[in-house]
């Protein structure tokens, strides 16, 4: 069959409304049992849907995709514009792939239940346009439409303090948000005044005559909203909140997906408008990234419960995304992409794992626990399994992404790969030192000891995840095929405009002014 | 074709079906399984060493698939079997097929026993990797791939505090030592635009400046990374307390194959080395203080898997002096003959506490020698060669070593000195253990005495067989100076490691001289441990009360876990909890995003009657609110 005439794309993003549709038609019924199984089978559909994209990808091109084009708001030529290219096709795959297991993963919400369901596959739909978006408005809309779902997940089903968490996230996006809609709207009209028509193209955007000046300051409204998405150091401290309060379900969203619109939307939505302004801040978010990569680690070391020291944690893997996003070239933004789908996979695996004994226990606190192996030995072994993907453990998929960043990184100057490899030691400490406290040692603990470990339901969760972490960390070639060509374009796309980069690149290597001596000569 | 993906191919699937059926299909599938597949890949790298010797060149390649290509950074599943991977291959497999037998009769009735097997099997998947792969980032997968098997082993017995503790402090040490390699890799990747060991080694001199800052550095990365695996100063203390794990373990992890690696990814890299004379003097010296620090401190222990530890700790250093003054055959020689005698040390230890009832407290041991006769006899035969009693096999690579410490351009007599001195303390440590486990009185107690009897014959085959290489392997390498044999381990190297830029000094007559000199020094040695230490420590606790301060500080390690405690692990945790976290995140930044927080909540608490807690509502008005704006502007 020719599928080549159907607006697939729109048709994925827009598949979870049967499960909503049955999810309000069957309520409560039947102990709400029906509406669960609607809204994994709507998932389902949705996963089944995207298995196509990964098919009828052309890896030859950097060239939208599967483009849909409908006019919108005509009098400012704003667009219904979605396309797919090799930065957004794992998103799309991603997200398809965890909202299934993070609704079986949390099967056991009770609190209104139908509704839970509802509201995470509004946030589906939310995420998958956002990735979609090719229009700036549209993508504007699609970002902050799938807030709302957020805000609402944290705020009903979260834990005791989460309307707390709740403001902060909000107040923390908005924020960012508000800043992105000021540039955004300048920078339509700049395209305005040098093209006398509106556009809200991104692609159109690429390659405008922007002043040095103007850049740089329109480049810090998206770069703002992006770095708290992120959460880039210091705009992070709503995540460990965040995470915290939230439900299992949102947690997973929120870490394997909604984090990563800001590396994605810097490269889709700012680097390549505003090239000079990179340039001059390149460093300083290269710094940052390195901060948050220590000092995340560090913070998380000290963490007294489960899920705020995996949230520290991300923000020290985010750092490395980071990292290897500005170092701009073909080894940094590979790395800085397949470590967005470790991330994904490892960290949605970690809170779907916590999620499940918190479910017995109640408790994040590690000190509650202890000799946890003795009472749940498959949970043992999915946690170290976890943790040790956590760590960057080689044959397992982060290994694979935190050195391409790091290469991509010392490319640009040795030390902020050395800083960067220094991470990997505190990461080390965090995650084995939590898994010791909770796993190991002797059982005395009546919490623990009337643990029972996984069910079936349980496993079936996370074994693809297992399967994926080491399916990309022994052959992540399949995944570099598909994406090589479109980071090489907008590499291009970025560098080409400004010459002082390829300036810089012939008067040092990264290693030029390696331990103060200069080498060059 | 060769097929060398093979060997570790095997232990690969021997893992695969301990861990998911070995629970299953109980104990007996287990010990088919095990030592099946080590010993398929002992079988087929004879195979290939054999067809690597034949072969022009030496060098068998083998290509699987592309792993990681970006740009022009290219990794491929790349195997190489060359002199000295094929040397460790038969050292890996083959040791480590004797250990898996042994295991069977150490480890009956564990309740853990299939997940035992499994995690060995994975840890000689992971070693081979190691040797085998040939670029960096191959070797650094089983470089942590072997950390990984030595966490989940040391932490076996997960009741104990003590092992959990003793796993994650091995895995940090070496992960310090990671970020060396990982950070030497970067380096090397940005000078040759490679990271395969084959190129790096071709092109080393042509590409970096003798003893030049770039050179350097990146020997010293490595370095580090190899002080780490190989618990040298000063990231050795994880090794002693790795003994928590089973005795196997000890054996094959902790004293034979992994502790290696470190020592392995310095040869492979010898014309690297050789360009950074500061790094070599830098691995000497480490290597021999190293050695004498942990004799030292092996003379006080009391457990006795404990001395063991401390000898191996003191062993590998010399090994490390060998390679810092370019003498990386014999340091290979050495690894060798000590994968054997050690093996064999921490095998025969295994049997004593078996025995005694996983009693491993030296002062609850003595007259074991007529219950335990297979064990005694071999582990004095293994103590004879670790402590250089001539003709054994430590003798030979030992004096290989000390020889080259005195005359290799790189080595001084200071070197040699150490070396010596280390050498004689060997001896008196390792006689003092023979003495206080098997001679004088017996300590143990009474009720265990009962039923102390010799290990079954899966432990004292493998005990035997290593007793047996103990004796021999040292005649792989005879030196010159006896014109007996030529040097077998010469005609094996032969131009496979890095030439030193200068010629070593030295004549015959000093090498008779200082070889005398050290096996007088080793049989002196045995002569007071004999007098101390043969009936009990009566006799040595009225030298230990002279001492008391000297003793102290070697019981207790130089104090050097309690300085690092003190000096890094507390200040860092300390800065981390209050200055980061709670100062910077919560009182800095929160406050600031409060503050708006109440703000916000003002403005709210004035909107609330619109906010009655139903989602449905929520959900109704996001929907309708987003017509109407899309109404509203289209």
């Amino acid at each position: 069959m020719d599928t080549s005439a159907l607006p697939i794309l729109s048709l994925i993003i827009f598949s979870p409304i049967v499960g909503i549709a049955l999810a309000g038609i069957f309520r409560d019924e039947g102990n709400g049992i029906p509406a669960r199984i609607a809204a994994l089978f709507s998932s389902g559909i949705t996963f089944f849907l995207s298995l196509h994209l990964w098919f009828y990808f052309d890896s030859s091109t950097a060239d939208l995709q599967m483009v849909e084009r409908l006019p919108w708001i005509t009098q400012f030529n704003i667009e219904y514009f979605l396309g797919l290219d090799g930065l957004n096709l794992f998103f799309f795959l991603i997200i398809s792939f965890i909202t299934p297991l993070a609704l079986l993963g949390s099967w056991n919400v009770e609190k209104r239940n139908w509704q839970f369901q509802i509201q995470m596959l509004l946030l589906q739909i939310g995420m998958l346009g956002c990735f979609a978006a090719m229009d700036v408005v549209l993508f504007y809309v699609f970002f902050e439409v799938m807030l709302v779902p957020m805000y609402l997940l944290i705020g009903i089903w979260g834990g005791s303090n989460r309307l707390y968490a709740t403001i902060k996230f909000f107040i923390y996006t908005m924020l960012g948000s508000l800043l992105m809609l000021i540039s955004l709207l300048y920078t339509a009209n700049i395209y305005l005044d040098l093209n006398g028509a509106w556009s809200f193209d991104v692609l159109d955007w690429y390659g405008m005559q922007i002043p040095p000046e103007t850049q740089f300051w329109l480049f810090l409204g998206f770069a703002v909203a992006f770095a708290v998405k992120i959460p880039l150091f210091p705009l992070h401290t709503w995540l460990p909140d965040a995470h915290y309060e939230a439900p299992t379900a949102g947690s997973v969203q929120l870490a394997a997906v909604m984090l990563k619109f800001g590396p994605y939307g810097f490269l889709r939505f700012a680097m390549p408008i505003f090239p000079a302004a990179v340039f001059e801040l390149t460093p300083v978010f290269m710094t940052l990234a390195l901060i948050g990569i220590i000092y995340g680690g560090l913070v998380a070391m000290v963490q007294p419960q489960i899920k705020r020291l995996i949230a520290y944690s991300s923000v020290a893997h985010m750092g490395y995304i980071v990292l290897g996003l500005f170092a701009l070239n073909i080894q940094g933004l590979s790395g800085s992409w397949i470590q967005m789908i470790n991330h994904a996979i490892v960290t949605g695996a970690l809170f779907l794992t916590v999620g499940m004994i918190y479910e017995r226990t109640h408790t994040q606190e590690i000190s509650e626990y202890g000799g946890v192996a003795h009472t749940m030995p498959k949970f043992a072994v999915f946690l170290v399994f976890f943790s040790m993907a956590s760590v960057g453990l080689p044959g397992l998929n982060g290994f694979v992404g935190e050195v391409l960043t790091m290469i991509g990184a010392a490319r640009v100057n040795i030390w902020y790969g050395i800083l960067a490899a220094s991470g990997v030691v505190i990461a080390a400490i965090y995650m084995l030192w939590m898994v010791q406290r909770v796993l190991f040692g002797p059982l005395t603990k009546d919490l623990v000891k009337n643990l029972k470990d996984f069910s079936l339901r349980e496993v079936v969760v996370l074994v693809p995840l297992v399967f994926w972490t080491i399916f990309l960390g022994v052959y992540p070639q399949p995944f570099f095929e598909r994406i090589e060509v479109s980071i090489n374009h907008y590499i291009e796309l970025v560098k080409s405009q400004e010459p002082r980069f390829a300036q810089t690149e012939a008067e040092s290597s990264g290693l030029a002014k390696f331990l103060f001596w200069d080498l060059a000569e | 074709m060769s097929q060398i993906w093979l060997v570790p191919a095997f232990p690969l699937l021997g893992f695969i079906l301990n861990a998911f059926f070995g629970k299953r299909f109980g104990t007996r599938f287990v010990t088919f399984i095990g030592p099946l597949a080590v010993g398929l890949a002992f079988a087929q790298s004879l195979v290939l060493f054999f067809q690597m010797l034949e072969i022009k060149g030496n060098v068998l390649n083998e290509h699987l698939y592309t792993w990681i290509s970006s740009g022009n950074f290219e990794v491929g599943i790349n195997f190489t079997v060359d002199q000295l991977s094929g040397l460790y291959l038969l050292v890996i497999t083959g040791v480590g097929f004797l250990i898996h037998v042994y295991s069977v009769g150490y480890m009956k009735g564990e309740s853990g026993y299939y997940r035992f097997f499994a995690y060995l099997n994975l840890f000689v998947f992971f070693m081979l990797l190691l040797v085998l792969g040939d670029s960096f980032l191959l070797m650094f997968v089983g470089w942590e791939g072997v950390g990984l098997c030595s966490y989940l082993l040391i932490g076996y017995y997960i009741e104990k505090d003590s092992a959990a503790e003793a796993a994650k402090k091995a895995f940090l040490f070496n992960r310090i030592g990671d970020f060396g390699v990982l950070s030497a890799v970067m380096l090397i990747f940005l000078a040759f635009g490679s990271i395969e060991f084959a190129s790096v080694n071709a092109e080393a001199a042509a590409r970096l400046e003798y003893g030049g800052p770039l050179v350097t550095a990146i020997t010293l990365l490595l370095f580090l990374g190899a002080t780490g695996k190989s618990a040298q100063i000063p990231l050795f203390v994880w090794l002693p307390d790795a003994m928590e794990g089973p005795t196997p373990v000890s054996a094959l992890i902790h004293a034979a194959t992994m502790v290696t690696a470190g020592l392995y990814m310095v040869a492979r890299l010898s014309h690297l080395f050789v360009l950074a004379p500061f790094t070599m003097n830098v691995i000497a010296a480490v290597g021999a203080i190293t050695a004498l620090l942990a004799a030292t401190i092996a003379v006080t222990q009391t457990d006795i898997k404990r001395v063991l530890a401390y000898s191996t700790v003191s062993q590998l250093g010399y090994m490390f002096l060998a390679m810092g003054v370019g003498a990386f055959g014999a340091g290979v020689f050495h690894v060798m003959t000590h994968a054997f005698f050690k093996a064999l040390l921490f095998l025969g230890s295994g049997s004593v506490i078996l025995a005694v009832h996983h009693e491993q407290d030296m002062r609850k041991m003595g007259a074991l020698k007529n219950k335990l006769p297979i064990t005694y006899i071999t582990m004095l035969l293994g103590t004879l060669a670790i402590s250089g009693i001539p003709f054994f096999s430590g003798f030979f690579s030992k004096d290989e070593i000390l020889w080259k410490a005195f005359s290799s351009p790189f080595g001084s007599p200071w070197l040699w000195g150490v070396g010596f001195i280390t050498a004689g303390l060997t001896a008196f440590y390792m006689f003092r253990m023979i003495y206080l486990t098997f001679h004088g009185e017996s300590r143990v107690d009474s009720h265990t005495a009962e039923h102390v009897r010799e290990s079954p014959f899966s432990m004292t085959l493998p005990l035997m067989i290593l007793a047996v290489l103990a004796v021999i392997s040292g005649f792989f390498g005879v030196p010159h100076v006896f014109h007996l044999l030529p040097n077998g381990m010469e005609v094996y190297f032969h131009n496979f490691f890095a030439k030193l830029p200068v010629e070593g000094h030295g004549s015959v007559s000093t090498e008779w001289l200082l070889m005398g000199l050290s096996v007088a020094f080793a049989l002196i040695a045995w002569f007071i441990a004999s007098r101390l230490y043969h009936s009990g420590f009566a006799v040595a606790a009225g030298l230990r009360r002279r001492w008391e301060w000297a003793y102290q500080l070697s019981l207790n390690k130089w104090y050097v876990d309690e300085i690092y405690n003190a000096v890094i692990i507390q200040p860092v945790r300390f800065l981390s909890t209050h200055l980061l976290w709670r100062l910077f995140d919560q009182n800095i930044i929160d406050r600031g995003v409060n503050t708006t927080a109440i703000v916000a909540r003002a403005v709210g608490s004035t909107l609330r009657p619109l906010q009655n807690g139903l989602t449905q509502n929520y959900a109704l008005i996001f929907i309708l609110g987003t017509f109407l704006i899309l109404w509203y502007v289209t």
